[in-house]
């Protein structure tokens, strides 16, 4: 019977050992003792799911070998295996263990039953790893997302009732909700009547992101402040002009320095040079 | 007569898509020397178009070429959908004109934007929007 060939290979485990850390090292993909560590756990592993699971590859001891092969794969990846050394890991199992099963088993017809099925086997366990290969990489790039937007939206006190947040990139939806949020949130802690939203750092200001600072703007003075834009560049202002949009009931400047100046005003403070 | 000079097209499938395109697309108008005011107005247009493509089109393709007409050079960015399309088009390039909940500037504020635009749709099969934004347009 196939299975019992498959599971013969128990027999010759240090054989296909030997003969896979040679192809490794043939291939230049190892590094060394921790493999040596890991590819022996997997093979004994593996060889004995095999030996007991009469080739069904969702029972228990293929379970195993599954988490210890995720295991495997994410401490390869952290060691800066690229994912198609990873993948050649398993594919020179496949290549040693069908180097054994040609020596062990005469009869090319379940020779070739045992590679087949050998082959499935592994090939899904390939899959396995670059799935787990790709969510750790997907793990690493929605930590940053997070990150970054938690870094993207600081408000700034720049005087006794004025606060300031700079925008920098592009204002999308859920963007501007974390905006906004930050500076209600602010307004209300510091008390301040004045917020000054600069856009500087915006590339390029279309129709959608003119309405998010109009609703911005709407919302802050309901809530009885005043915001007042600045840091709208020549070419922005160009732009706004041939789109259309309207922003004559909003107080913009071109610089934070003027915003801050209009500020001051409103609130009535002079700035004076010592003597 | 307007020549390609070269092609690239980017498939618009998320949100996420939108700033790699803007930055294409800029640096398209780069290359050519673009002015800053006209590389603004380029990408501005295709922000807009880029939404709506999104929005209503449920996502699409995006071709980009750097194109010459014998006396200038300049970019055009074309946006296919395989959307619903859109019923009345005059109405839609009507300032203020929105069926979603936006300004209603996307249509004719783009128009205003570029040097040339061309608008072609079909209920029920999509809509395709060319712009070209000339280097000294």
């Amino acid at each position: 019977m196939q299975n019992n060939i498959l599971g013969s290979l128990k027999e010759h485990e240090n054989k296909l050992l030997a003969t896979w850390s040679q192809l490794l090292i043939e291939n230049g993909s190892t590094d060394g003792t921790t493999e040596e560590e890991e590819s022996k756990e997997f093979t004994a592993l593996l060889l004995n799911a095999l030996q007991h699971s009469n080739g069904n590859s969702d029972s228990e001891e293929f379970e195993k070998v599954h988490d210890l092969l995720i295991g495997i794969s994410s401490s390869r990846g952290r060691r800066g295996f690229s994912p198609r050394e990873n993948a050649q890991y398993l594919i020179t199992f496949k290549e040693a263990a069908s180097k054994i099963l040609s020596d062990i088993e005469p009869d090319a017809a379940t020779l070739y039953h045992a590679n087949l099925q050998l082959s499935t086997i592994l090939d899904n366990m390939t899959i396995l790893t670059f799935e787990s290969y790709m969510r750790g990489r997907e793990d690493v790039i929605s930590r940053q997302i997070d990150e970054i937007s938690e870094i993207s939206t600081p408000v700034i006190r720049v005087w006794d009732g004025v606060v300031a947040l700079p925008i920098i990139g592009t204002l999308d939806s859920s963007r501007t909700q974390v905006v906004m949020e930050n500076l209600l949130q602010q307004i209300v802690d510091t008390g301040s009547s004045i917020a000054i939203l600069d856009i500087s750092g915006v590339p390029a200001v279309d129709s959608l992101v003119a309405q998010h600072l109009i609703k911005t703007v709407s919302a802050t003075r309901l809530m009885g402040a005043e915001c007042i834009i600045s840091g709208i560049r020549p070419e922005i202002a160009q732009t706004v002009v041939h789109l259309g949009i309207d922003l004559t009931g909003i107080i913009t400047k071109a610089s934070l320095a003027s915003a801050l100046q209009t500020a001051f005003d409103m609130l009535q403070l002079t700035v004076v040079k010592r003597k | 007569m307007t020549t390609t000079n070269n092609k690239e097209e980017l498939l618009i499938i998320k949100e996420q898509d939108v700033v790699p395109l803007r930055n294409r697309v800029k640096d398209y108008g780069v290359k050519l020397g673009m002015s800053i005011l006209n590389q603004t107005k380029l990408i501005t247009a295709t922000s807009e178009l880029v939404r709506n493509l999104l929005k209503y089109g449920g996502g699409g393709k995006v071709i980009i070429e750097s194109v010459s007409n014998g006396r200038d050079n300049g970019v055009r960015v074309t946006f296919i959908d395989k959307g619903p399309g859109i019923k009345d088009i005059a109405l839609a390039m009507q300032d203020g004109y929105s069926t979603g909940k936006s300004l209603g500037l996307g249509l004719p504020g783009t128009k205003r934007l570029v040097n040339e635009f061309d608008i072609q749709t079909e209920l029920g099969s999509g809509t395709t929007v060319t712009i070209i934004k000339w280097k000294n347009g």
